[in-house]
């Protein structure tokens, strides 16, 4: 009744899930590790410096271009639509209610996730694969201490400042087109956007939001790397599940984050 | 590259993204809107206050003199009691009247205060005796298709 195919095919699911249970508590353990770890690179602030320079510093021109068209785009959609209403004015309060809930925090973390994640797991796999970490564990220097938790606390820390910039970029976007090439009046752009923005409600979130971003992508890019099989193909594979998870993770702890921000409203 | 520069590019990083953030804070929210202006309460009860929220702006001659704090429901006397924050240089006479008005057909809600010629003020804590609800636009449509099917009954 059943061949030898499908039997190998059906144990292969349970092998799957069994082996998708054992990398969660690995992660798990990972980032446990991590934090205790930590100690280290808040002694030397020139470890998470430098980290930060490479995460942040060099993410920042991509953000920065990819707010203001993003935030251009919006300007000219949101007109479109604003405008079969009679409601232009109200462009202010759309471009920047999207940008500071949503589009600010995601895009922005799906950004950083395929510029500085994807990064961070080339490198940590490529350290494994020449064999520097266990060159630093024969130094008696723990790697997790050295190289991932200086990592970790720089993609935490630059990621809700990275998508601070997106936002704020994207907004300044919407009023070059809304404002100074479409023509929207400038008062009630500015006055209804601050009315309807509410600082606690809307920035403080969306700043939760990409700090909770940041943490799921550096945890994620770092336990890709450390956890890559030590072969180019490994590395290479690590760098395609860093992007492909994170930007899963992004969307879906977005959904769930927002659920509970955003219910009441 | 030198430690040094590296050291001046993460601070600049650093400055533009809290400069981003504190941007965000006061041209795009409301924080700017609140530079901690002194403010003393009011209160006023309305038989319904349509759909007045906290926070929304309290307005005499069109001016935001100050906001919505808190709105509860008085068990007793069944009427909602609103309390308002009035910034402390604007002053209104005691026969001052509270109406809660919409701003455009489908705005939001606010309180419109019209000023009255009593000559003392009202202080901190006091309550607006003269008040007039929110309009409610459901009432208003039965009350009109009422008159029209009586007017109806009436030329047959």
């Amino acid at each position: 009744m059943f061949n030898r195919g499908s039997v190998i095919n059906v144990r292969n699911v349970g092998h799957n899930a069994i082996d998708s249970v054992l990398r969660l508590g690995y992660a798990t353990r990972f980032i446990v590790l991590t934090l205790l770890h930590s100690g280290t690179s808040f002694r030397r602030p020139g470890l998470i410096i430098r980290e930060l320079y490479f995460t942040g510093v060099l993410s920042m021109i991509i953000i920065l271009v990819s707010g203001l068209f993003v935030g251009m785009v919006l300007g000219f959609q949101g007109y479109q639509t604003l405008k079969t209403y009679g409601s232009e004015s109200a462009l202010g309060v759309l471009v920047s209610l999207s940008l500071v809930r949503e589009l600010g925090p995601v895009v922005s973390g799906l950004l950083f996730a395929s510029r500085a994640g994807s990064a961070m797991t080339a490198e940590i796999g490529l350290m494994k694969t020449t064999e520097q970490l266990s060159a630093m564990e024969m130094m008696a220097v723990d790697p997790i201490a050295r190289v991932v938790a200086p990592r970790f606390w720089a993609g935490v820390i630059s990621m809700p400042l990275l998508a601070a910039m997106f936002s704020a970029m994207g907004i300044y976007g919407g009023y070059l087109i809304g404002v100074v090439l479409i023509g929207v009046d400038e008062g009630s752009f500015w006055s209804q956007m601050q009315s309807a923005v509410d600082f606690r409600e809307d920035i403080v979130n969306g700043v939760i939001k990409s700090f909770v971003f940041g943490i799921a992508v550096t945890w994620i890019a770092l336990f890709e790397g450390y956890d890559a099989p030590p072969t180019a193909e490994g590395v290479s594979g690590a760098t395609t599940r860093t992007v492909v998870t994170s930007s899963l993770a992004i969307l879906g702890l977005d959904f769930i984050l927002t659920a509970f921000m955003f219910r009441g409203l | 590259m030198e430690r040094s520069t590296i050291d001046l590019w993460v601070g600049l990083f650093v400055i533009a993204g809290l400069g981003a953030l504190t941007i965000l804070a006061l041209k795009v929210g409301n924080m700017g809107s609140f530079t901690g202006a002194e403010t003393y309460e009011l209160s006023a009860q309305f038989t319904n206050i349509g759909g007045l929220k906290p926070r929304a702006a309290v307005k005499s001659a069109g001016v935001v003199v100050g906001r919505v704090s808190d709105i509860t429901f008085d068990n007793e006397k069944f009427m909602a009691k609103v309390t308002m924050n009035i910034e402390k240089r604007y002053k209104f006479p005691k026969d001052t009247s509270a109406s809660i008005m919409t701003a455009g057909l489908l705005g939001e809600q606010y309180i419109g205060f019209e000023g009255g010629a009593d000559d003392a003020v009202l202080a901190n804590g006091e309550t607006i005796k003269l008040t007039q609800s929110a309009v409610v636009l459901e009432k208003l449509i039965s009350q009109f298709m009422y008159n029209k099917a009586a007017e109806g009954g009436n030329s047959k």
